[in-house]
């Protein structure tokens, strides 16, 4: 038996390579803080939904996307202090949730339903026309322009609705190769 | 009323009634249809007394397992000194379903008002919607209704009056199909990985933030108003000749289909008349070819199976497959079942917590074997070892997306074998660039 | 053994009887059945994940996680059918189908449960024809460096973090086959315990970086021995490379130190290994050190005390039967001896009660005060004019040595009994060269007072003795009856001679200890050796 190819090169134990930092690292010193003022009100009326601190770290998160548009790693940080988590663990439930962004996204984050009783409506067809009509070419990559990302996401739970795609909060049903163009032109 | 299509004369719209219209969305909307009437009944009633009357209706769980909906709440042992919590599972994630949806969108009401009485029912001064964060409408329709429903007194401390405290909280999932899972979804809600954990404990002993729990399915507590409002007799009338499938349940189709959408039946409905006569039949031209009748996690059926199935939970079981969900997804003559085998496993892979081995590991693999194959780059043997990877992955982990994942594998080969050794034999999908006429099963034939 | 419930079970064909909601695998454990696993360890809550330890019960549908699942009365459990081998090769494969399989390259080879696992009942050849994934390898900071390709992703190392030293700064970062251990950028594994986690890996994803290449497990001895490192008296397994001892890793013990090693107690060993020991006895002729035969030594010792008092300089590192000999010459002379411990910041594994990285970094203190020496932050304080200063194993580090000088000036002479000569004692009379705590065997006792036995790992150099050895010639050199074989022989002398130590005895000490009597009497009876006398 002959060992199979690996994805990319050799693991090599004498290499003590660190993981590579995303490119969006920011300094933390650089980091200004999400919950001061209406933010923090807000989530400490959410506390008081749940008897624990750590039962707000989904709509803490959410609130840190909203007012910054992604998850960076000194917003976790800041969450972690805030709940009373470590930053290692709230990085955990980050990454364990497909929804945050953990790299800024385009002013449109583009989201395409392929799974399967979409991709038996054509989803695969409305991705390919999004891509090329939005300029962002290839899946999780923002257009030259900085307006579109684009993502195939698994089931929307809009079948009956094939193809739905959301762009940020918007869903929009039914969507067809041939109706892409419009809607993204009539973006703003 | 229905939608996105009207109504068809042969349903029975109890939960969908209001479907597709904008009025019965706000609160003054739903009072005049009857709304918070059975809620303000249940408040008068002994909470055994109204799982007394779920028990007698014979309702059972919406979401999937079809676990039958008194039986879970008579666990809760009211008055052991602990918090008890109601989790309302509107993390409607399963692929071919979108029913939770559709009532959220239009009856958000009907759902805050099942909360209400399920948590006042089990000994719960709290209940909790875990809706998944995709659903932007319904959690702003959802959060809607729950703030109008703390105006205008229905909750709160002093829940219409009734002096109970019964609350309701809408809580926002962020993308995780395993959070549909009911120990992930407390570990969500907790603040965690969504990771299904080990049972026993059973939620009803130990669940939301270590107390006793019960969790429902959206479908599941919108029905509980209408049983409250009707009685349990009239509820436990609509079925078939079947006692233990009783009421009616909504099923979302969608795939190939002609009118695609939600449709309401009573239990025990046959298959047949409801894909073609209500839901219109294949689209032009076209010819289904297999049936995904329960959502995505079911065995999915030949057409003929489909065809001689009696809809409900024990007529599915008798096809081959399960009711699951009540998502029925539609694939015709056009479509490749590898392709569509692969693009599943590929799902699950996806949404795989990571925890167990065989599960983390096997979806992954299943899909390259299965993507290997579409490709026309596959083996007989890949058909032996994907069948023995499905058996690794049925039946030994903590939940069931492993089972899952395996389902429409095995399913798959078993009634689409010659499609799968097409792709083999000729080294390529033969459905790739195949014409859309007959072209395709002289393809797989050749 | 409280009232619980007793349930009886079969367990691959073993009657068993065990207490009302243990697990299955405990279960087994207790019959001698190993039931294969890997994310279940006793020292960290279940998770039930790796699915390894799957059983087939009888009348039961489905098998059983055997971690996760509470014994039942009249169970019939099996661990070999057909059904729970097929069920283990099968995670077996699915484990290896992204692994390396870098076993000649790996430092975990060897000592390896999944290649051990695999060997035993994985499959001859992978059916996995496609790519592997990949991720770089990670320094995790402290001692460990994290290789993903080969974590099975068990989530021991996350759990000890998390329950046991309530550190959370590991976390399974994403999901499905993407998963990986993962931390925050850093903040590193610099909790004093984090060490631990190198371990409880039971493959080779978490290394330890000071142990990094340096040894084949299989080339490896091992000897069961007590960390020497502080007072805790965790217990631990020396291994020894070539008569080097390379690695210090923890020996299970619930009363002790479950199954943990603090960092400072696993990475402080290279001590042993020093290369500036005496190898010969010597005597001073002519204003110079010359080496001699033993039996010249010992006899210019005697020559030295004679007449005079002795002031013992005993190191909080040596043995409690090397202490009890110091303590008869000591007494016999009508001396006195006086200790003094090295100091460190206390940091205990909360998780874990009543174990912690003592502030005192010696592992005898105890068992010195019990046998009379006084402790010191100056220990040289309480030597006089004209007494023959016995060295024992104390080099003073730390201590202004002009101040170490003037206060040695003090004595008649010098007897130095140790592993290394310090320049402060280099006017000695007598040099006794005697053996490291890791070549020879002994017992040290622990803060609580818990007497523990440690076996020799390595051979001492040249013609160094145990210092029981060489200081039992001594007090016969002395006069006194003083004649043992075997550390053993020492150790019933002492549980003769001293009232703490009364009832104990070597061979019964196992290799888990056991504590003196009563601690509190112990304490009060500290100094006085009944019977040590002539």
């Amino acid at each position: 038996m002959s060992a199979p190819p690996t994805d990319s090169g050799s693991s090599s134990l004498t290499e003590l390579e660190r993981a590579p930092r995303s490119d969006a690292h920011m300094r933390a010193e650089d980091y200004q803080p999400v919950f001061t003022g209406p933010a923090r009100a807000e989530l400490n009326e959410l506390l008081t939904h749940y008897p624990t601190k750590m039962a707000a770290l989904l709509p803490a998160l959410w609130i840190v996307q909203r007012e910054r548009g992604w998850v960076s790693e000194p917003a976790m940080a800041e969450v972690a202090a805030v709940l009373g988590l470590t930053p290692a663990y709230v990085k955990g439930v980050v990454t364990f949730y497909t929804m945050y962004h953990q790299h800024p996204v385009g002013k449109y984050f583009v989201q395409v339903c392929t799974t399967s009783p979409c991709n038996v409506c054509g989803a695969e067809d409305v991705v390919r026309a999004i891509l090329k009509h939005s300029g962002a070419g290839e899946l999780g990559v923002t257009s030259g322009d900085g307006r579109f990302t684009v993502i195939e996401v698994e089931c929307l739970g809009a079948c009956g609705f094939a193809t739905p795609v959301m762009i940020n909060e918007d869903f929009i049903e039914s969507v067809s190769a041939e109706r892409v163009p419009e809607i993204l032109d009539s973006l703003p | 009323m229905g939608f996105p299509h009207r109504s068809h004369p042969r349903e029975t719209p109890v939960l969908s009634q209001h479907f597709g219209d904008p009025d019965a969305r706000s609160l003054a909307g739903w009072r005049q249809r009857g709304g918070y009437r059975a809620l303000e009944q249940a408040l008068t009633m002994e909470p055994a007394a109204i799982v007394g009357i779920v028990k007698e209706s014979g309702l059972r769980g919406r979401g999937g397992a079809g676990f039958p909906t008194g039986l879970k709440w008579s666990f809760m042992k009211p008055g052991d000194g602990k918090p008890h919590y109601l989790c309302c599972n509107a993390d409607e994630s399963e692929p071919g379903t979108f029913k939770d949806r559709e009532i959220m969108r239009w009856t958000p009401h009907a759902l805050v008002e099942g909360c209400a009485i399920g948590a006042y029912a089990i000994g719960a001064e709290t209940a909790y919607v875990y809706i998944r964060g995709e659903f932007t409408e319904p959690l702003q329709r959802m959060t809607d209704a729950v703030r109008e429903a703390y105006a205008e007194g229905i909750l709160g401390p002093n829940a219409l009056g009734s002096g109970k405290r019964v609350d309701v909280y809408v809580h926002k999932g962020a993308g995780a199909y395993i959070c549909g899972e009911e120990t992930a979804l407390m570990n969500s809600l907790e603040g965690r990985r969504g990771n299904p954990r080990i049972k026993p404990p059973f939620p009803a002993v130990a669940g939301l933030f270590g107390k006793p729990t019960t969790i429902n399915n959206v479908e599941t507590l919108a029905a509980v108003p209408h049983i409250i409002n009707n009685g349990a007799e009239w509820y436990k009338a609509m079925c078939q000749g079947n006692p233990k499938s009783t009421g009616t349940k909504l099923y979302s189709v969608c795939g190939n289909i002609a009118r695609p959408g939600n449709y309401e039946v009573v239990m025990g409905f046959p298959f047949k008349d409801f894909l073609y006569d209500l839901c219109g039949g294949p689209p032009p031209g076209r010819r289904f070819k297999a049936i995904i009748p329960g959502g995505s996690s079911v065995p999915i059926q030949t057409i003929a199976e489909a065809e001689a199935t009696v809809m409900d939970y024990e007529g599915f079981v008798a096809e081959g497959t399960m009711l699951g969900s009540g998502g029925v997804i539609c694939i015709d003559d056009a479509q490749c079942m590898v392709k569509q085998i692969a693009r599943l496993a590929r799902f699950y892979a996806h949404e795989s917590c990571a925890q167990c081995t065989q599960c983390r590991e096997g979806t992954a693999w299943t899909t390259k074997i299965m993507e290997r194959i579409e490709a026309g780059q596959g083996t007989r043997e890949d058909l032996d070892t994907l069948l023995e990877i499905a058996d690794n992955m049925t039946g030994k982990t903590i939940c069931v997306l492993s089972d899952s994942c395996a389902v429409p594998v095995v399913s798959g080969i078993q009634k689409f074998r010659d499609e799968f050794e097409a792709h083999i034999t000729q080294q390529r999908c033969p459905f790739r660039g195949a014409a859309a006429g007959g072209g395709v099963a002289t393809a797989v034939a050749a | 053994m409280t009232d619980r419930k007793m349930i009886t079970l079969t367990i691959e064909g073993r009657q068993v009887q065990v207490p009302e909601g243990t697990s299955m695998l405990e279960a087994a454990r207790s019959a001698g059945v190993l039931i294969p696993h890997y994310c279940y360890h006793p020292g960290l809550p279940v998770a039930g994940v790796c699915r390894m330890c799957l059983v087939e019960v009888e009348k039961a549908p489905k098998l059983a996680p055997a971690c996760a699942t509470a014994v039942a009365d009249g169970q019939v459990i099996h661990v070999h059918s057909d059904k729970a081998r097929e069920a283990r090769t099968g995670v077996l494969e699915m484990l290896l189908i992204n692994h390396p399989l870098d076993c000649p390259i790996c430092d975990q080879s060897g000592e390896c449960e999944l290649q051990d696992y695999t060997y035993a009942e994985g499959r001859k050849s992978s059916r996995y024809r496609e790519a592997k994934r990949f991720n770089p390898v990670e320094d995790f900071g402290g001692d460990v460096l994290y290789v993903p390709n080969r974590c099975i992703l068990c989530t021991r190392c996350v759990r000890f973090m998390d329950d046991v030293a309530h550190d959370p700064v590991l976390n399974v970062s994403e999901r499905g086959d993407r998963a990986v251990i993962g931390k925050f950028e850093d903040q590193d594994l610099t909790h004093p315990w984090a060490g631990n986690v190198v371990d409880l890996c039971p493959v080779g994803a978490l290394l330890s970086k000071d142990f990094l290449n340096k040894a084949r497990s299989w080339d490896l001895d091992r000897a069961a021995s007590i960390c020497p490192n502080c007072s805790q008296g965790c217990n631990a397994t020396l291994e020894t490379r070539d008569n080097v001892v390379v690695r210090i890793r923890p020996r299970p013990n619930d009363e002790v130190n479950r199954y943990f090693l603090c960092d400072e107690g696993r990475l402080d060993y290279r001590w042993l290994n020093r290369r500036d020991r005496i190898e010969y006895p010597h005597v001073r002729r002519d204003h110079a050190l010359a080496p001699v035969e033993w039996e010249i030594a010992v006899d210019a010792a005697a020559v030295a005390l004679r007449g005079r008092q002795a002031f013992v300089l005993a190191s909080p590192g040596l043995s409690n039967e090397t202490l009890f000999l110091l303590a008869r010459i000591r007494d016999r002379t009508g001396g006195r001896g006086a200790f003094r411990v090295r100091q460190g910041a206390e940091a205990p594994l909360p998780g874990v009660p009543d174990l912690a990285l003592r502030a005192d970094r010696a592992a005898n203190g105890r068992g010195a005060e019990l046998l009379g020496f006084s402790r010191s932050e100056t220990p040289l304080e309480g030597l006089r004019n004209g007494d023959v200063l016995i060295v024992a194993d104390e080099e003073l580090a730390g201590i202004d040595p002009a101040s170490v000088a003037t206060a040695v000036a003090r004595a008649a002479s010098i007897i130095v009994v140790g592993t290394t000569l310090p320049a402060w004692a280099s006017g000695a009379a007598v040099v006794l060269p005697v053996a490291n705590m890791a070549e020879e065997d002994g017992t040290f006792t622990n803060l609580r007072g818990r007497v523990q036995r440690y076996l020799q790992a390595k051979q001492a150099p040249g013609l160094v003795r145990p210092a029981w050895s060489a200081l039992g010639d001594l007090l016969t050199a002395l006069g006194e009856s003083a004649l043992y074989f075997l550390p053993s022989d020492v150790f019933a002398a002492l549980a003769a001679a001293v009232p703490a130590f009364a009832g104990l005895d070597y061979d019964r000490l196992g290799l888990v200890g056991v504590p003196v009597a009563g601690d509190g009497a112990a304490t009060a009876a500290a100094g006085a050796l009944v019977g040590a006398a002539p």
